[in-house]
């Protein structure tokens, strides 16, 4: 188990959560087309505690994580996102909702005609217009610092490699200091020593700002060292959701098969 | 015995099998041709509607809408202000050539002025930016799309609507009456230009002469008519791009489908607005 802090202590920034999951999702259903994605998935994260989601490839992971910042709407089911519903409102209604949440996709989706500064800085721009120049400027610093890519903040996207590429997304994704943080493979296509570099910059964030973090990925060892609790999804539904201990002692012939793969 | 019973009626009726075959298949075809386009135009109308609700509620994208007005006004200039030139020079050689034999030739300053200004000056800056800029704004925004850029700016509680689209269109429509304005003052001075080569004429003396008896409603309409120009550049490379799927191929259909979409209803809502000009600008 790599949980190596206490998920009840410290909310977000002196926010008392009061039990409730700050993401939870009821019997989500979604399809595209004929193809049937999520089959009535159910699951909740707390705030401060890391949930990793597992699974083969076209299992719906990522498609989860589009529907909890509503990048997509499900077919039926719900989506809280800290008591609040979101299957009903508006995708365009959504954007309150959205500040609360930050999202790292799996290619990092870095503006390409941005630099890596003006990249971090893009969510500022746009929701913090209280900030001065200066403010801002020492903002954009303090997260690439965070993420260790000072040195890169007037290169381009183009310049840099993958894994500075998904620290310089994950830094885009703290800037408006989001209460929930979702990772879709941060760790994919990078190599082992990369990989654990994210790895540890997700536990020290994770460490420093208390989110809710939802990470989809293949990778166990990953998933090992970050998550609090894994769920491994099987054609549209959770198979098991537990700590690693728990899902080394499954029955179940799908999870054996996979913790074994892995 | 199924596959006999089949051959069975396949050799007694070859004709009228095929026969029947045919027309429905071409029905069908016809159907999904006409089914898509309305499924297209049903798509464009929803994507305009949420562009207008982007676009007039606040916070307003003012740094942005400058970038482009930029973008699409000065990096288009030249390439608006050749092509009016070269329609100048050739309008001022056919119409030269065309007046002298019928001995008009007096009336020469006057066709080069009204027929680049009415007509030709509007069409070619429509038909030049729908080139540089619907492509332009088709490859972005699809390169975008495709690389999850757009699903960023939405995750990020940015409304892509608003950030992309709303001002693209705006700028065009901005700038369109502008470029057409260069478009016009460059291939009325090289029409000037070119006459005077052979025929030595004064520009003011020209200048008098074209536009003796111009009133404002012979020159506001056509040159603000290529708002709508904008509008139409605007809203088809900005949905093409916005729509599209599946990689490289996607982003080259996208580029590609906009400039020539773009191009094709530019000259369309021409003969609609010319006609529309002459009814109520008499």
């Amino acid at each position: 188990m790599a949980a190596t802090y206490d998920i009840t202590a410290k909310p977000v920034n002196g926010e008392q959560t009061s039990g409730v999951p700050a993401v939870a999702v009821q019997d989500l259903h979604k399809s595209y087309g004929a193809q049937k994605v999520l089959n009535g998935v159910s699951l909740s994260v707390a705030q401060g505690e890391t949930l990793a989601v597992l699974g083969r490839s076209g299992t719906g992971k990522s498609v989860l994580l589009r529907l909890i910042i509503g990048l997509a709407k499900p077919d039926s089911g719900s989506v809280r996102i800290q008591g609040q519903e979101i299957a009903d409102v508006p995708l365009d209604a959504m954007g309150e909702i959205r500040k609360k949440m930050g999202f790292l996709f799996q290619h990092a989706a870095l503006y390409d005609s941005l630099t890596v500064g003006e990249n971090v800085a893009f969510p500022l721009d746009h929701h913090r217009r209280d900030l001065s120049r200066a403010q801002r400027d020492e903002r954009v610093m303090q997260l690439l610092g965070e993420v260790g890519m000072e040195a890169a903040r007037n290169k381009m996207p183009s310049n840099i490699s993958g894994g500075m590429q998904k620290r310089v997304g994950l830094a885009r994704a703290l800037a408006l200091d989001p209460h929930i943080l979702l990772l879709d493979e941060p760790t994919a296509g990078l190599d082992p020593i990369s990989s654990g570099e994210i790895d540890e910059l997700v536990l020290k964030l994770q460490r420093e700002h208390q989110m809710a973090t939802i990470v989809v990925t293949h990778d166990m060892h990953s998933a090992k060292t970050i998550a609090n609790r894994l769920a491994i999804l099987d054609k549209g539904n959770v198979v098991i959701e537990g700590t690693f201990e728990e899902l080394q002692q499954s029955d179940i012939g799908f999870v054996k098969e996979f913790l074994k793969l892995s | 015995m199924s596959s006999g019973e089949i051959t069975l009626v396949e050799g007694n009726h070859p004709k009228h099998s095929s026969r029947e075959t045919k027309p429905a298949s071409s029905l069908q075809t016809g159907a999904g041709l006409l089914g898509g386009f309305f499924e297209w135009f049903g798509n464009l109308g929803i994507f305009a509607w949420q562009v207008i609700r982007a676009a007039v509620t606040p916070p307003y994208e003012w740094g942005e809408l400058v970038r482009q007005l930029d973008d699409i006004g000065s990096k288009s200039l030249p390439l608006v202000a050749l092509a009016g030139s070269a329609i100048g020079v050739v309008l001022s050689m056919e119409a030269s050539s065309s007046l002298t034999r019928f001995g008009a030739k007096s009336l020469l300053p006057s066709a080069i002025v009204y027929s680049v200004i009415q007509e030709m000056g509007p069409i070619i800056t429509g038909l030049v930016v729908s080139g540089r800029v619907g492509a332009g704004i088709g490859a972005q925004l699809a390169s975008m799309k495709v690389t999850e850029q757009i699903d960023a700016i939405e995750a990020s509680a940015i409304n892509p609507y608003r950030l992309l689209a709303a001002t693209r269109i705006v700028a065009c429509i901005v700038m369109l009456p502008l470029l057409t304005l260069a478009a016009d003052a460059c291939g009325i001075f090289m029409g000037w230009f070119t006459q005077s080569l052979s025929e030595p004429l004064s520009l003011q003396h020209f200048m008098q002469v074209g536009f003796r008896g111009a009133t404002l409603n012979d020159f506001l309409p056509p040159t603000f008519k290529t708002a709508v120009f904008g509008l139409i550049i605007g809203l088809v490379a900005c949905f093409q791009g916005m729509r599209t799927k599946g990689g490289a191929e996607g982003v080259g259909r996208a580029a590609t489908s906009s400039v020539v979409l773009a191009s094709l209803f530019v000259i369309l809502a021409d003969v609609v607005l010319v006609k529309f000009i002459l009814v109520v600008f008499p």
